[in-house]
């Protein structure tokens, strides 16, 4: 054993003296295969970091979302509805929510207002008169604590608010556009009747219930929509997952270009380097040395590049939020919230980058390999 | 479902692993029939040329399929947010009929080609390629499975939609069904135990005994088969109960979730390098003979009796901590 770990340090030794001594060519090729994995790296580290952001958020909504649907829109939820959801057995509790869109002139952009009940959200109760704001809007209407705002509700009339607290910016990603206000306020400014609701909330203690209590939500309520939490779940992972598989896939033809490349670096062996493995073999080495040297040289490459451009990548996608990719995968809006992701690093992804990189260098590389290997030392050094 | 960066790349590495191989295969034809190390001639130079390129290509395709494997099971495991009912890789594998055959199909391959990457070894250690034609014979029994395997990925991969309801592993690991999974789950834990320890210390025995004495190599390759059987088994009877701490949960890929710490992986590697290792020792055996080998099958079978050994005792070891670590307690005496 250690007999083979010498020998395996002899060559790698030689090697990277044998790669210093071409060592343009050699960087060029490093540089390569380095935008290479970058490229494919802060896709992938991007849109994960995007679903695992995603499937935080959603661990604390609630199981299940009642709508009520008139001729195919979404409606008010009048009084009695809570009541009959409430005697479903499995059903932790439900909740009426009240929440709506309001479009602001100034900005012109759209502000999510929610009326907070007590258990929800942690935010708390805002007392009547007082608003708490979303870090987005504060920075796009230039608002502290203690301002007043005054918007123009949809019946005409005016109502000012005091800005009682801006929200936190780490909750941000769910929170930019987020006005909080009082249930009176809310029923006032929108106009909405006591009694009604936009939708319920469901909590089920057990996630295997969840189906079943849908169906029976669906038969007692036949004008509902019943949205489920692991529906909202499905839907993010298969668009994140298909986003991340379509910006693969356009990226497809340059890891095919990069094979290319890959080849003709290979197998356009310079003169020298003929000669080079021409006098090796002549001094006693055996076709299978000069592969496994050629062997080393290509991992040497392979983790270089892999790791810088990992660590690339990580510093693209974490420290400047991604901004190669950040048009496709994120989506845009006005007041888009300002975050910065969570790493997440997943052994998977590694794996699965493995594959779109090393795997086609090293298949576009073991004929030319090959080749330069056979070489007979006479036809070399002759030539 | 194909955009799906793992799904990519799975089936970019199969589809390349049988380009590869079929490409390789008249060379190999060729060097089955016309090989011949004591003549001189021109094609011989070249067939042994030729050689060299075969077994770094078909060593490189074979570590890939090993890779695949696991990369699949992951991938799997990972989809099962996708699917309606699933809750683990039972429930992704169920979704079309194409899953459960694709991962045994991957199973096969990846013994084989540990099988094969086995003799290259042996042979490419020799100074007279006494085992070229075994091997690429071999070779051309893999590729049908190979192709085979890629076929059921890709067909599983391209039925895969994502709005059916599959099964989750409650209902195909329950005592009650109708199948042979569900027998083993049925199992009593008590005979399960009895089965999974005896063959377990069977398979380290006689794998000891062939390392120190070189005794009994087909005995280690058939023990190692019967001991993969009995630990999946015993996985499926009463190792996955203990890790759940639940009596009725059998599943054995849920143990794979990061819900369990990722257990699932201290099993399963260990238990598939011992028994791909255990397999090695029979597969050279019928070599030891061959006068240019007589040094080295020796040599390597103590190396894979011994790894065959110290995987088995890893996994008996890591399998014995999960139960004695559990709350559960299953049998009373």
């Amino acid at each position: 054993m250690q007999i083979w770990i010498a020998k395996q340090k002899a060559l790698i030794d030689f090697t990277l003296s044998s790669l210093a001594r071409r060592k343009l060519k050699n960087l060029g090729l490093l540089l390569v295969y380095t935008v290479i994995v970058f490229l494919l790296a802060s896709v992938m580290l991007y849109t994960h970091a995007l679903r695992h952001e995603a499937a935080q958020v959603l661990k604390n909504s609630p199981e299940v979302i009642v709508q009520r649907m008139v001729a195919g829109r979404h409606d008010l939820i009048p009084p009695r509805y809570l009541e009959k959801l409430g005697r479903i057995r499995g059903v932790q509790h439900n909740e009426g929510r009240l929440w709506g869109y309001f479009y602001d002139n100034v900005v012109s952009a759209n502000y999510t207002l929610m009326a907070p009940s007590q258990e929800s959200h942690g935010f708390g109760q805002v007392a009547d008169g007082k608003i708490v704001i979303g870090a987005a809007v504060a920075r796009e209407r230039g608002l502290a604590p203690g301002n007043l705002i005054s918007f123009r509700s949809y019946t005409g009339k005016l109502f000012v608010f005091t800005v009682a607290a801006v929200l936190p910016h780490e909750a941000e990603l769910v929170s930019a556009d987020l006005l909080l206000l009082s249930e009176a306020d809310f029923r006032a400014f929108f106009d909405i009747p006591a009694g009604y609701y936009n939708d319920i909330a469901l909590s089920v203690a057990n996630p295997q219930e969840v189906r079943n209590i849908a169906g029976k939500i669906s038969e007692a309520l036949p004008d509902a929509r019943i949205i489920l939490r692991e529906e909202v779940l499905r839907t993010y992972e298969s668009i994140f997952n298909w986003r991340e598989g379509i910006v693969l896939v356009l990226l497809s033809g340059s890891i095919l270009a990069f094979a290319i490349f890959a080849w003709e670096k290979a197998s356009g062996l310079s003169a020298e380097e003929k000669r080079e493995i021409g006098i090796l073999k002549a001094i006693g080495w055996e076709t299978g040395d000069v592969l496994k040297m050629k062997f080393w040289e290509g991992a040497l490459v392979s983790l270089a590049a892999f790791l810088l451009g990992y660590v690339a990548a990580y510093l693209h996608v974490f420290h400047f939020s991604a901004a190669l990719f950040e048009p496709v995968l994120k989506g845009w809006s006005v007041l888009y919230p300002r975050f910065e992701l969570v790493p997440v690093v997943d052994g998977f992804q590694i794996v699965t980058l493995f594959f779109f990189t090393v795997f086609p260098y090293t298949v576009a590389t073991i004929v030319p390999i090959w080749r330069a290997a056979i070489t007979d030392p006479d036809a070399v050094m002759r030539g | 479902m194909l955009f799906q960066p793992a799904i990519i790349a799975l089936l970019l590495a199969s589809a390349v692993s049988v380009l590869l191989l079929v490409a390789a295969t008249p060379y190999a034809w060729q060097l089955v029939r016309r090989w011949d190390i004591a003549s001189g001639s021109e094609l011989q130079l070249r067939l042994e040329r030729r050689t060299y390129l075969m077994s770094t290509l078909l060593s490189f395709v074979f570590a890939t399929q090993l890779v695949a494997l696991l990369l699949f099971v992951f991938k799997a495991d990972k989809m099962a947010v996708m699917f309606v009912g699933a809750m683990c890789a039972v429930g992704t594998l169920n979704a079309n009929a194409y899953g459960f055959p694709a991962l045994l199909a991957q199973i096969a391959v990846f013994f084989m080609a540990a099988v094969w990457l086995v003799l290259n070894h042996a042979d490419s250690r020799a100074y007279d390629y006494p085992l070229v034609r075994v091997k690429y014979r071999l070779l051309m029994g893999i590729l049908p499975f190979v192709l085979l395997a890629f076929a059921l990925q890709l067909m599983y991969f391209l039925n895969l939609k994502a709005d059916i309801i599959t099964s989750c592993c409650g209902s195909l690991f329950s005592s009650d069904a109708q199948t042979l999974v569900s027998d083993a789950s049925a199992l009593p834990p008590q005979q399960g135990l009895w089965l999974f320890y005896g063959a377990l210390l069977t398979v380290i025995a006689v794998a000891v005994l062939h390392a120190r004495k070189l005794r009994a190599a087909y005995v280690v390759a058939a023990a190692s088969a019967a001991a993969f059987v009995a630990a999946l088994t015993g996985i499926l009877s009463f190792v996955s109960l203990y890790v759940y701490e639940h009596p009725h949960h059998h599943c054995p890929f849920c143990l794979l979730k990061p819900e369990y710490d990722y257990q699932g992986y201290w099993l399963y590697l260990p238990l598939f390098a011992a028994t791909a290792a255990g397999l090695g020792v029979g597969a050279i055996q019928p070599f030891a003979r061959v006068p240019s080998l007589a040094a080295i099958v020796p040599q390597m079978s103590r190396r894979l009796a011994w790894i065959a050994a110290l995987g088995f005792a890893l996994f008996a070891a890591v399998a014995t901590f999960m139960v004695a670590d559990s709350n559960l307690i299953l049998l009373k005496d």
